[in-house]
């Protein structure tokens, strides 16, 4: 819990809108999937996707200015790597919108345990 | 009163929570239509809500103030859109000023609610739309605080069981 606090307000809200920007679509989900698991050329992505190469590449910055992804250049061909750190993020978010709705619902549990208990006496 | 399903969504911006209550829909209704009921567990333990107007009819508004440990007020409503009891309820939560009026710049939440019958007694499922990244984000870092208290409302649940 402390730790995710500390990784949401190290955030902007424009880094924050960057990185659902990147996730809103699914070639770019397929990417960040993929490089997560290993590092791939964009020549290699690109042969995955029915799209030109430099369509690929603009997914990628898309990516790379969300800080989803970082590129290294390794001799003649670009490497695309994942960054989780920054997947994990976005993923925090949506963790701690369902913490509270818990809490929520663990209240409404005793709400409805009062009633009951009342109701038998 | 156990959570059977979330499913976040990133790039729709939403969060589907769906529990088993031990009660069948009319009484689930309650929890929302009995404003008494409502502010029970509406605010976390430390934030606790005040219902101050509570209408929930289509068109109806519902009015609430939460108050911190120190004193500290925040006042919410919601704006009800669709209320058909005691199965659906469609309703956007916003943030208000000290007036009553609808707090300007702040995130807006769309929460739909849907309450079916089950062999349990019910089944909720409350799916919360956000407007933006910027308004999740925003209200996230407003709800911090009772993540932390999250074991001392389930303590208080075992006790109240």
């Amino acid at each position: 819990m402390v730790v995710d606090q500390k990784v949401v307000e190290r955030l902007s809200a424009d880094e924050v809108d960057r990185i659902f920007h990147a996730l809103a679509d699914a070639t770019r989900r397929d990417i960040v999937r993929r490089v997560l698991v290993s590092e791939q050329s964009i020549g290699e992505l690109a042969r995955r996707y029915p799209m030109s190469v430099a369509a690929v590449q603009k997914h990628i910055a898309v990516l790379t200015s969300a800080g989803l992804v970082s590129k290294t250049r390794r001799g003649r061909e670009q490497r695309v790597a994942g960054r989780p750190e920054t997947v994990r993020t976005a993923q925090a978010l949506l963790d701690e919108l369902e913490q509270q709705w818990r809490g929520r619902i663990d209240r409404m549990g005793s709400v409805l345990a009062d009633l009951t208990q009342e109701e038998q006496t | 009163m156990i959570v059977t399903n979330v499913h976040k969504d990133a790039e729709a911006l939403t969060m589907a929570i769906t529990a088993e209550l031990p009660a069948v829909p009319e009484r689930a209704w309650q929890l929302w239509a009995d404003p008494r009921q409502l502010e029970r567990w509406w605010g976390p333990p430390t934030w606790p809500a005040t219902v101050v107007d509570h209408d929930l009819t289509p068109g109806g508004r519902v009015s609430y103030v939460m108050t911190g440990p120190d004193g500290e007020q925040a006042g919410g409503m919601w704006i009800v859109d669709v209320a058909e009891p005691p199965r659906l309820l469609v309703l956007r939560d916003l943030f208000a000023n000290e007036d009553g009026t609808p707090a300007e710049g702040m995130p807006e939440t769309v929460m739909r609610v849907t309450i079916a019958e089950s062999p349990e007694g019910s089944t909720m499922t409350i799916t919360s739309v956000f407007a933006s990244a910027e308004a999740m984000e925003q209200l996230v870092n407003m709800g911090m605080e009772q993540g932390m208290l999250e074991a001392m409302s389930q303590i208080e649940a075992i006790l109240a069981g």
